[in-house]
Order: structure tokens, then sequence, then C-alpha cells
């Protein structure tokens, strides 16, 4: 842990109008999998602010490499080469320390390795497609992959998934967790993508969109994309460490 | 003028879509030698544990009566004495031989998620206690934002009945959405998405 108080105080409330409400006609899925009375609103108590430790051993050599991690020995994934790197923030602009990412993502096809994945695009038998990293103590995380393929889905005739990375995030609190996707700059088909579109705010689209960065995109290697997470911010506990009552 | 407050947005949540179990539990779905085990899996207590061990069953159900079979379910508690294993907890230290998360996903056939855990104890807020509760987290395919709930227990009417959260709840005929049921020591929980009987789920 880091040389400070431990954190103790509640979170910020969640801007709710920033993330997709439960009911999105446009995404069918949603209808009868969407509560419909309001959420019982509640200040965080101990039971939402603490959270699990993962610990750094917990992590093996490969698991931020999907382009060898399921690989043969000497194989690598087929697809064009990226490098996926930011930080892990809270609202408060500070980096979350010990931050479980985990993320998954189609092959270069747009085929996923799932038992239910019935899109006809091949399996890529070098590429599992999915890998974890925990947030050094500044909040970034880095890994190595190939660029998904964008797919296409039942939901609408003819809808298309933008190519994307689905990242789980474990903040330092259960009410931090958040699971969400990334997108990659330039792509057309964020724009008219129904999952997309279940984000009523464009600005907060945006941010789910990782810019190409080439600054520190490898020369003849791989190119990099800069995505960065934010999660809900915590109160300062100037005026909440007394004791609680029992 | 004034200064900028210069806070950041929460990242939008996007839905954990079919195929959360890939990166999340992928060896239950058929994907082995990444990852030794699915982070999560297992009986969350040990040999050495202390409290009283019980089984959690459940469902979460759709708006048609389906059971949803491709859901991932969280669940975060306090140990036995109601510490939580957490560096944010302060009132004392949780039992080491309790981790208090665990991760399930539904059974792709009948959509039944189970946690081997034990009873948790009481934990207080705001100068009250609360009764013995579970944490869940929800997220599936056509679940925007994942949801959060609790599940109380039948057998601690007492406690229920003074729980500053279960309280809150202005229609008390929800109330009882968030008990499981006990028998024996196994304790059901289905939970509702829709309908009559919608589980409460909090805006924490
Ligand atoms: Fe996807």
């Amino acid at each position: 842990m880091k040389n400070a108080l431990p954190e103790t105080g509640g979170f910020f409330a969640r801007d709710r109008a920033m993330h997709p409400p439960a009911y999105t006609p446009g995404y069918k899925t949603s209808v009868l999998r969407s509560p419909q009375r309001a959420l019982i609103s509640l200040e965080g108590t101990k039971s939402e602010i603490t959270g699990p430790v993962f610990g750094h051993n917990m992590i093996n050599e490969f698991d931020n490499d999907l382009i060898v991690n399921y690989a043969k020995p000497g194989e690598m994934a087929i697809g064009q080469r990226i490098l996926v790197h930011g930080r892990v923030l809270d609202e408060r602009g500070v980096g979350v320390d010990g931050a479980l990412v985990e993320f998954w993502q189609a092959n270069a096809g747009g085929r996923y390795r799932h038992k239910k994945e019935t899109y006809l695009a091949p399996l890529d038998p070098n590429f599992g497609g999915f890998g974890r990293c925990i947030t050094d103590e500044n909040g970034y995380y880095w890994f190595r992959t190939i660029k998904p393929g964008p797919y296409p889905w039942p939901n609408g005739v003819n809808d298309w998934r933008p190519a994307h990375i689905h990242f789980s995030i474990f903040g330092h609190g259960f009410a931090q967790r958040l699971i969400t996707q990334m997108y990659f700059e330039g792509d057309p088909l964020i724009w008219i993508c129904p999952i997309v579109k279940t984000i009523p705010d464009e600005e907060a689209i945006k941010r789910l969109v990782a810019p190409l960065d080439m600054s520190n995109t490898i020369p003849m290697d791989l190119r990099a994309y800069k995505f960065d997470i934010v999660l809900r911010g915590r109160r300062s506990t100037f005026f909440e460490n007394r004791k609680e009552g029992n | 003028m004034v200064q900028p407050l210069n806070y950041l947005k929460e990242s939008p949540s996007q839905t954990a879509g079919p195929y959360v179990h890939i990166g999340c539990t992928p060896n239950f779905t058929g994907i082995h030698g990444v990852y030794e085990t699915d982070l999560g899996s297992g009986p969350l207590y040990n040999d050495k544990t202390r409290g009283e061990r019980i089984t959690i069953r459940g469902r979460v159900i759709d708006g048609s009566g389906t059971p949803l079979r491709d859901a991932l379910i969280e669940i975060w508690q306090a140990d036995a004495d109601g510490f939580y294993n957490s560096p944010s907890e302060t009132r004392g230290k949780a039992d080491p031989n309790f981790f208090g998360w665990g991760r399930c996903p539904a059974d792709m056939a009948t959509g039944e998620f189970v946690f081997e855990t034990i009873k948790p104890g009481r934990v207080p807020h705001a100068g009250r206690l609360m009764a013995p509760h579970v944490t869940l987290w929800i997220v599936a395919r056509g679940i925007n934002i994942g949801l959060q709930t609790r599940m109380y227990f039948s057998d601690e009417e007492a406690a229920n009945a003074e729980d500053p959260v279960l309280n809150r709840i202005e229609h008390r005929v929800r109330v009882p959405t968030l008990i499981g049921k006990r028998e024996g020591d196994t304790v059901t929980f289905d939970i509702y998405l829709q309908g009559e009987n919608e589980t409460v789920f909090f805006d924490i």
C-alpha cells in the first residue's frame, strides 16, 4: 500500500447520466433483462466501500501477452500487433494501484473462442483471446495483443460490433466494480452500434474510444493505443475517521 | 471565474456481453492451460476458516421467467465476526483464512449459481448493526450496467427487523426479495430482474 491513510471514505455518487440506462430497446436483449423499478439509493456502507486485494503474485508471466499466452511454443497469434496501455484512475485523478484488469476479445477475424459462438470466421489456433494484469503503484497497466475484428451479431438484421476489447476492472471497493468496452479511433462502426448507443451521452462514448498513440508505437513491431479507465472517486476522510458505533 | 474542480468522470459501463466467461472464467468455458484455475471459483473457505459453512444457490431470472444461462455473479462478504478482508477495514483484522470474495458463472444449462461460503457476521453502519448479509454484483448480456444487490438470511428475523438498509425500503412488500431462504445449510436466493417480485437493486 501507499504511504497514506487507509481509504475509508465513501464513493462519489454515480452519475447515471453518463451510463446506459437498464432499458435500451435498440439493444433487444436488454428489454427482458432490465429492472423496471427505481434503484434504492444507499450511501456506501462498509459492505461496498471495502474490497479484496489481488496480489501481483497471482499473475503469470504471459497473462498480459495475448499474442503468445495461448500460442504453441514458438508460434504467435495472427493479426495486427498492438499494445494497449493506460492508467486506471479514479475521479479525483488519482492512479488506482493494485487494480485487477481483465480483458477479452475476438480474434483478428472477429471470432470468439467460446462454445456458444457460431460466426463463420475461423478460430486462430494460436489465439485464446483473454488476459489480465494488475496495475502498478501509479495505476498503470499494459498488454500486447492483436487488433480484434468487427463481427456481426443477431440484434437487428444487419448489426455489426465495432472492433472492441472488453474490460473488467476491480478497484479498491466493491462499489467501484465496472465492466466496459474499449473501441478504436477511426472505426465508423462505433457510431452505428446499438450497444455503443445505449450510452446516452456522446462525450461519454468518446471516453471509450482509444486513440492511436504513435509516441509509444514500437517501430517495425507494433502500434500502441492508449486507454485510460476512470473508476468512481472516493471522498477524503478528514472528518470520517471517527470510530463507528456498535 | 472560479477554480475548476477538475474531477474526472467515471468511464461509462458497457454490457459484459455473451462471452464474459472468456475473460473472467476461461476454464469454465473450456479454455484450459492459460490460468490454472478460474479466479474466485471453489469454496470461499479453507479448513482453518472460522464460521458456519453454508451453500448459497440461486438463479437470475428475466422478465419472461427464464433463468439467465450467461450471467456472471460475484459476491463479497464479511467474515464470521463481521470484518472485511480489505485495507479499508479499519475496525479490526479479518480472518486471514477468509478472502471474502467469490465469482460464479451461471450454469450453461440450468442458470444456477452456487457459492460455498460461511455465514457472515454483523457489520455496523451509522451506529447500528446491519443484519448478516452478502453483497452481490450481477452482469450479463443485456445488462448494461452491473446490478448491485444484497442477500440477507431468513433465519435472522430479529436482526433483519432492525437492519438500517432493509428499513430504508419504503415498499415493505419488496423486502422479502432480499431474503435468502435458509433450509439446513443451503440458502436459496433467486434474483428477479423484472415482474411482481423484482429484486431490490441498489444505487450505492
Ligand atoms: Fe464482444
